[in-house]
């Protein structure tokens, strides 16, 4: 009995010692976006500091258009996750009851490609269509990230729920809409969640498209970022609040929704071979 | 695919299914439909453009003219092509080894059981969800040479102060411990799931047996596993090739071009100097690159589940 505590002991410690790189890190994001100037030029750096910088975060919101941007990411994300979801559902049930596996093979190849070679065509595509300072290039290419995670969840979910409703309905008489629409879709609630969470957490993050299809007006939150990085490499305090403004609703839902998140990411890459 | 076989025992084929002549079959191509279109849209066509583009010769601004495999024969004698090439397979071949090994000991702590498991195991997600760009401004200043963290917890135990991302000799490396600390939660879940699927009874009577801890992970757990951890291996090769926005955000391929991978390489030459011409052929080399690599990996796995089969015969 002793032996066996002792051992479960060890594991907590072992599992503390892993897990520790991401605490580090997380902790020391916080503490550098609270710091004035002084404190984190300081040697030995302060992990607490006296003064808290609150400052920093106002003048994150102040000074770099960061509401705009704020929004902009709102409006990229959003668009790209619900057409992803209106488009990717009813596609992942396709493909499920048509057990038309190849077609996963194109989302692996959409998987394989990196995200610069959509990018040379379609840049050269919205600019001849005029649309280059608006969102919607973001929006239309954001469907490359989005609309791959969505199908390949619901192909999932699809497979696994029973058929023997669908065939009852069928044989009342229910058109193929009607059995998706009144049968299939409320079953799949779970997996909707689990594909909107991903779609939203990948979409929000992605940085490439924006690097390159955003303008003045249209930057989405990552790429705001990473222009103070470029241009006010002086200041530490508000360029960590601002790194922490944008990762911090990804963190939130990770931390409320992790089961689903676990439950998707798994399927998902254990398919994914 | 079981749970539609009792009723219908002898029936083998698929389409017979749907077979019964009363009512209609249902048709689901209507579903696939507007994803096909948006596919078409937006990944076949900018692959048939590309290889189109490939074979040309376009600067923005400039006039476009046909030049057939110039590109190519270019891109061949391209030293700095040959260096990105290099660096990413380095980059690569360090960011699938590190990550296997601390997910697969992750994976293998988190599938016993103890105090706050569930929140350990939350915490230790959250850096594979974090935005990359925000990971990579953190890091750049925790690798900071003067008021870096990292150097001064490396003070701590004596070792003297490193430069990290801004030395040629150590920016890859220091690349790769952020990929690394950003991608290991991801094959630990990979692994975690095929632990899940591992049944009980032959460590019981392994235990019986007298075989100690290490025995039963190599003799059983491993080889039960093997088929999880080589599609592990096989997303984390695709992802890593592919990895960009760490590297650019951290580094942008220096200093000089001392991590720069094909994909910086790529990104420069269509973006900051508009060559997309050259930039397309590049692309198409990079992608059968990632394709073929993939595909090395896939072999090998099919070998090592068939020889999973014969041995459990």
């Amino acid at each position: 009995m002793s032996s066996r505590l002792l051992n479960k002991i060890g594991l907590f410690f072992a599992a503390l010692v892993l897990v520790s790189p991401a605490i580090l890190f997380f902790l020391w994001m916080i503490s550098l976006s609270l710091k004035f100037e002084i404190d984190n030029g300081a040697y030995p750096p302060i992990l607490i500091p006296e003064r808290f910088a609150w400052s920093n975060y106002a003048k994150v919101f102040e000074e770099n258009n960061f509401l705009l941007y704020l929004w902009n990411s709102v409006l990229v994300t959003g668009t790209a996750t619900l057409l992803a979801l209106l488009i990717g559902v009813p596609a992942g049930y396709g493909i499920a009851r048509l057990k038309a596996e190849r077609s996963a093979i194109v989302i692996m190849i959409a998987r394989m490609t990196p995200g610069l070679s959509y990018l040379i065509p379609l840049f050269l595509l919205f600019q001849w269509l005029g649309i280059l300072g608006t969102l919607w290039p973001q929006i239309i290419i954001h469907l490359v990230v989005t609309v791959p995670i969505v199908v390949w969840v619901m192909i999932g979910y699809f497979e696994t729920t029973p058929m023997e409703l669908e065939e009852a309905a069928n044989i009342d008489g229910a058109s193929s809409w009607q059995v998706f629409r009144l049968v299939a879709l409320p079953i799949a609630k779970p997996g909707i969640v689990v594909a909107f969470i991903l779609s939203i957490i990948f979409s929000w993050n992605n940085f490439v498209f924006g690097v390159v299809l955003a303008s003045r007006e249209t930057r989405t939150l990552p790429v705001a970022v990473y222009n103070m990085l470029s241009y006010e490499q002086v200041s530490w305090g508000p360029l960590a609040a601002a790194a922490l403004v944008v990762t911090l609703p990804v963190l939130v839902l990770t931390m409320f929704a992790q089961r689903q998140i676990v439950a998707g990411l798994t399927a998902g890459a254990v398919k994914g071979g | 695919m079981s749970a539609i076989a009792p009723e219908r025992a002898g029936v083998t084929t698929q389409a017979s299914e749907e077979s019964q002549p009363i009512r209609l079959a249902p048709n689901y191509w209507p579903f696939v439909i507007p994803a096909l279109v948006v596919v078409g849209a937006v990944i076949v066509f900018p692959w048939a453009f590309t290889l189109w583009m490939s074979v040309n010769s376009w600067t923005l601004g400039q006039s476009r003219s046909f030049a057939g495999m110039e590109n190519y024969l270019r891109l061949a004698s391209d030293p700095r092509f040959w260096e990105s090439l290099w660096h990413t397979l380095i980059y690569t071949f360090l960011s699938v080894v590190a990550p296997m090994f601390f997910g697969t000991v992750a994976a293998l702590i988190f599938d016993a059981r103890f105090a706050l498991r569930g929140l350990l195991r939350g915490v230790f997600v959250m850096p594979m969800m974090a935005t990359p760009v925000a990971v990579a401004l953190v890091w750049t200043m925790m690798f900071h040479p003067q008021l870096g963290v990292l150097n001064y917890l490396l003070s701590l135990i004596g070792i003297p102060a490193q430069e990290w991302i801004f030395n040629a000799n150590t920016v890859i490396p220091s690349l790769v411990a952020v990929e690394t600390w950003q991608w290991t939660p991801l094959v630990m879940l990979i692994v975690l799931g095929g632990l899940a699927s591992v049944p009980r009874e032959p460590f019981e009577s392994a235990e019986i047996d007298g075989a100690n801890a290490w025995q039963q992970f190599r003799y059983l757990t491993l080889p039960m596993i093997a088929p999880f951890l080589m599609i592990a291996v096989i997303i984390r090769t695709i992802d890593a090739l592919k990895s960009f926005d760490i590297i650019y955000a951290m580094t942008q391929g220096g200093p000089g071009t001392a991590s720069e991978t094909i994909n910086i390489y790529l990104y420069n030459t269509a973006f900051s100097y508009y060559d997309m011409g050259y930039g397309s052929a590049m692309a198409v080399v990079f992608f059968i690159v990632i394709v073929a690599l993939s595909f090395i990996l896939l072999m090998l796995r099919q070998r090592s589940q068939w020889v999973e089969t014969e041995g459990n015969r």
